[in-house]
């Protein structure tokens, strides 16, 4: 192990307090596998003494059978930890470790370079202090060393090393070190004010310049990796800021305690200090700062804390307490980046749950202004957005909340989108500023709407169109399907042909037009169901062609699902469960489908039953299965 | 190029606010040369976003330039004013905060508490972010009947002390069909008495959200896994398939039937819980203490004699040996290490300069390298 100071053996007790006060410092690596980026993480464990006897077993055994460096370890495989990883040799997620120093504690997480992981370099750089960004020193600066360049800095990195790998391939050339240092420096001017490069020659296979300064390259005299990552101030702006603390839970034991805890984002408070808590704007002074084990006298950014006030405030979670003299903006429409983490796009117009400190809102992403191209950092014009691409966004909430610019504070600037169908993240954001003079642009559109119906019965609605002669089925299948829908939660509504037509269609007959304009109102009802969010299930005959196409045409795309219940005339015939059949060859009934009126079958329905073969429940099944494959519940 | 020449280099090419910060002024004040002393937090200063916050002294040196324009530099020296927190006070200010922020959203949240040091931790670190109230959702402990005695004496004193619902677990239907490692192989036993014990649980009870004391330093599979982490109706974990955790925000929404597990612990490491619990006076188990207990040899580990279950065969070789317990679990897969640790420090000393990794007195995941990970895809926590 890594701690190997002699006082572990001599005077444990003297250690221990000396590491009790260490400091943390979270850092995300960033590159591809090629540029040496798992090998280095491995060589920190390793050069820490991090690893232990019988993972170094398992690592040599491992190294034999995956490895890519011969009979040499193969540090990479100490961290690409995914069974599927290790088959494919790439690192697909990200991934937390951690080290210590005799002066610091280190929480690393690794994450994947390509861009098609560009979200999971975003998801490990938001909790991080530091970047290390690899370059392979035969390439120099890359695309992907400027996309990730841009998203640690979007994601309020400040200070970033620069990695310059595999000196040891170009025999440890000064001026090819220099050049891509005074190129990135160059590229860096386009990034956030005020970040800090520091770049470092290195060989992370062979060990150049990681724990100590290499004997390689005695013109470089800046500090080693580790050295640099040992006493980098981790300058923690959050304490100079003004307090910030969103409520999490309130604390009610009994009635003579009511306190709000939360986690202080920014700045410190103690007992009389002034606050305010937004969105309410109400104002009073802090009594109490409660932790387990007495009160304390003054608490920072960082601390878990509860806080008791002079006056009965009514306060609850997903507030902001702020301090009374600087509090947070109060604003329902912003302008905001947003990274999308999705595979299905961003569509503006949609909406979707926004979580910012303790907060849930819907939010309503009301337009794209443009995209930020993430390899080259130009605008370009978009309409969406897909999966790992970035765009400048505008967005209207259901309700006003406290928030400030991502780039001021990253705990009240920083949100998320969640799927409301799917329960997905499906997208991270910065607040940028307010949208003030458009206080009352978009709310308009949050009106109820087919949309809205739909999300909030977790469905897809569907207009299942049963057709088949009279006596196929289409009625005991539709019934089936619905009772299985029913279970599974879905909102569901029959409209049956024989029902249908003692009401709203009394009034017509069996000729020609009259099963058209039967058709014709029953697609409407079936559309303005599906308008309120339902599945509906239409079981009619409908012999026609041109009217199912009509009924198809007047649905919203992928809604119209033609279910062709496929049972011959002849079966039909035999069950004739109503008598029917019988009458209409007695004379008794006219224009009787099959008999003396024609039945046109589907020519590519959605799907197709056999009902001789089959059973009822088996046709049910079989449409459950297919909505499902289709997305409809999901 | 030497040192010095790098950091001008760098500093004039980028700005670096928390060392050295140039203002452009307004032409009218005169060139000056001021030292200033400023308070740590600078509350009054017009520079305070920029500059750091611990600040001990500053020198400001005004300079004029050819056109006019006043230029002020600014130097300063950093320093320790405000108490800034240990690695230790973060992992706890994070745990806690994981804890209240995932109540809130869950309809029926349980604490699984395994009686081991990691649930001693986590159990203290809950009195902790709920305090003055007591936690609200119960414990519960899948028991397997194997587990130590001690264990099951010190999880029902621990439960009553703080005043928490403790819920006991065991599957029956292994009970019924005398399921036991010497009996059924360690693998089979936890797969009836562990992973379906615990899926049985959670439904029985309509737990949607479950605490469970696991870090991400245990093991490799572990170490991608979030923490808060989605499981089906099925309670399978698809790691391929993971929500993104950005910054300290959690999404826990789920519909019905799904559920979460969640895992305070997760960012920190072994080490980190052993010195929490000494600085904090946590209480655990005794057996984590070296004491004098009778052990065989089974399976390539020592194993303790804690009942007439261990077969006849296997009792009669038992000896008195000075043995501690690294990790807990049932007696019978947990291999005990022989030590002289009988404190705390002891205990950390002999962590540091030994060279075994932590996992390796259980029997579970030697065999090999991915099975923690497939073990989870099914269920195991």
């Amino acid at each position: 192990m890594s701690h190997q100071s002699d006082l572990i053996a001599e005077d444990i007790s003297a250690y221990l307090e000396a590491h009790e006060n260490k400091s943390l410092l979270r850092f995300i690596t960033c590159g591809s596998v090629d540029d040496g980026k798992s090998t280095l993480i491995g060589r920190l464990l390793y050069d820490s003494k991090m690893i232990f006897e019988d993972q170094l077993d398992a690592l040599e055994t491992d190294s034999k059978k995956h490895g890519t460096q011969g009979d040499q370890i193969d540090f990479a495989l100490l961290v690409d930890g995914l069974a599927a990883e290790r088959e494919q040799g790439i690192t697909i997620d990200v991934a937390y470790r951690f080290f210590s120093t005799d002066k610091r504690k280190f929480i690393v997480a690794d994450t994947p370079g390509h861009e098609q992981y560009t979200r999971n370099m975003a998801t490990g750089a938001s909790t991080a202090d530091l970047a290390i960004l690899m370059i392979d020193a035969r390439k120099g600066i890359l695309t992907q060393t400027r996309r990730h360049s841009f998203i640690a800095s979007s994601l309020g990195i400040r200070k970033l090393v620069l990695a310059i790998n595999k000196m040891d391939l170009v025999e440890y050339d000064e001026a090819i070190y220099n050049n891509i240092e005074q190129d990135f420096l160059e590229f860096a001017q386009e990034l956030n004010a005020g970040i800090e490069i520091q770049a470092i020659p290195m060989s992370a296979l062979a060990g150049d310049n990681i724990t100590s300064n290499s004997a390689n390259t005695p013109w470089y005299s800046g500090p080693a990796l580790m050295e640099y990552l040992e006493t980098v101030p981790v300058g923690d702006e959050r304490m100079a800021a003004p307090f910030r603390m969103p409520v999490q839970w309130v604390n009610r034991p009994n009635l003579d305690f009511r306190g709000f805890s939360g986690q202080i984002a920014s700045g410190t408070i103690k007992p009389g200090d002034r606050i305010k808590t937004l969105p309410s704007a109400k104002e009073t002074t802090v009594e109490r700062v409660v932790v387990h084990g007495g009160d304390l006298k003054e608490a920072v950014a960082g601390q878990s804390v509860t806080l008791t006030f002079a006056d009965e405030v009514d306060t609850s979670r997903g507030d902001v307490i702020c301090a009374a003299s600087e509090p947070a903006e109060v604003a329902d429409q912003f302008q905001a980046r947003i990274l999308w983490m999705s595979d299905d796009a961003m569509l503006p117009g949609r909406r979707y749950i926004m979580k910012m400190g303790s907060k849930s809102v819907t939010a309503l992403v009301s337009g794209l202004k443009y995209q930020i191209d993430v390899n080259t950092l130009q605008d370009k014009p978009g309409k969406t957005l897909a999966l790992n691409e970035v765009g400048v966004c505008t967005l209207g909430l259901d309700q006003p909340i406290a928030f400030d610019p991502y780039d001021i504070n990253r705990e009240t600037g920083g949100f998320i989108l969640i799927d409301r169908l799917t329960n997905n993240t499906v997208g991270l954001g910065l607040l940028d500023f307010a949208l003030r003079r458009a206080g009352n642009i978009h709310w308009q559109a949050l009106d109820v709407d087919r949309e809205t119906l739909a999300e909030q019965k977790e469905q897809k609605p569907a207009v299942l169109w049963f057709t088949g002669l009279s006596g196929s089925g289409k009625s005991t299948i539709a019934n089936a399907l619905q009772k299985k829908l029913y279970s599974m939660g879905k909102h569901t509504f029959v409209l049956d042909g024989d029902n249908v037509r003692h009401g709203l269609n009394r009034d017509l007959g069996f000729t020609d037009e009259d099963r058209v304009e039967n058709i014709r109102r029953v697609s409407n009802v079936a559309k303005l169901m599906s308008d309120a969010g339902l599945i509906t299930l239409v079981s009619f005959i409908s012999p026609f062609r041109s009217e199912r196409r009509m009924a198809r045409n007047m649905m919203t795309d992928g809604e119209f699902v033609e279910i062709h219940v496929d049972t011959p005339l002849d079966v039909a015939e035999q069950r004739d469960v109503k008598g029917l059949y019988k009458r209409a060859r007695a004379g008794e009934i006219k224009n009787f489908t099959g008999i003396d009126s024609p039945y046109e079958p589907p020519q590519s329905p959605e799907i197709t039953i056999n009902t001789v073969n089959s059973t009822a429940e088996e046709g049910a099944d079989q449409i459950v299965k297919w909505m499902q494959d289709k997305g409809f519940f999901s | 190029m030497t040192g010095k020449d790098q950091c001008v280099r760098r500093e004039t090419l980028v700005k670096r606010p928390s060392m050295s910060e140039t203002i452009v002024c307004t032409p009218s004040v005169e060139a000056a040369c001021v030292t200033k002393t400023r308070p740590a937090s600078g509350q009054n200063s017009p520079f305070r976003k920029n500059i750091h916050s611990l600040l001990l002294w500053q020198l400001w040196v005004w300079l004029r330039l050819p056109n006019g324009s006043l230029v002020c530099f600014v130097s300063a020296a950093e320093g320790h004013i405000v108490a800034e927190l240990t690695h230790l006070d973060r992992l706890e200010a994070e745990s806690i905060h994981i804890m209240r922020e995932v109540i809130s959203d869950a309809e029926n949240p349980v604490m699984l508490y395994s009686v081991g040091k990691d649930s001693a931790v986590m159990l203290h670190l809950a009195m902790k972010a709920f305090y003055p109230s007591v936690p609200p959702f119960p414990l519960m402990h899948v028991d397997t009947t194997w587990k130590f005695k001690e264990m099951i004496a010190f999880r029902d004193r621990k439960a009553a002390e703080i005043g928490m619902d403790l819920i006991v677990h065991t599957n029956q239907d292994g009970v019924e069909q005398g399921v036991g490692p010497f009996t059924h192989g360690s693998s089979l036993h936890t797969d009836i008495m562990k992973t379906t014990a615990l899926k049985q649980a959670l439904n029985k009870y309509k737990f949607d959200l479950a605490f469970g004391g696991a870090r991400r330093d245990e093991e490799k599979s572990r170490a991608k896994e979030r923490i808060c982490s989605f499981r089906t109706a099925e309670h399978r974990w698809d790691p391929k398939n993971q929500r993104p955790e950005l910054w300290s925000l959690y999404n826990t929404r789920i519909r019905k039937g799904e559920s979460i597990r969640c895992f305070p612990l997760s960012n920190w490491t072994e080490l980190d819980i052993w010195q929490y619990i000494r600085k904090e006076n946590i209480e655990i188990v005794p057996l984590y203490y070296a004491a004098k207990r009778p052990v065989v040899e089974w399976e390539g580990s020592q194993i303790m004699v804690d009942d007439d279950r261990v077969p006849e065969a296997l009792r009669v070789t038992a000896v008195e040996k000075y043995v501690r317990f690294r990790t807990l679990g049932c007696y019978p897969l947990t291999g005990a290490v022989e030590s002289r640790a009988d404190t705390l420090e002891d205990i950390i000393q002999e962590m540091l300069l030994t060279t075994s990794s932590e996992r390796q007195g259980r029997t579970i995941d030697r065999d090999q390298a991915a099975s923690m990970e497939k073990k989870k895809q099914e269920g195991y926590f």
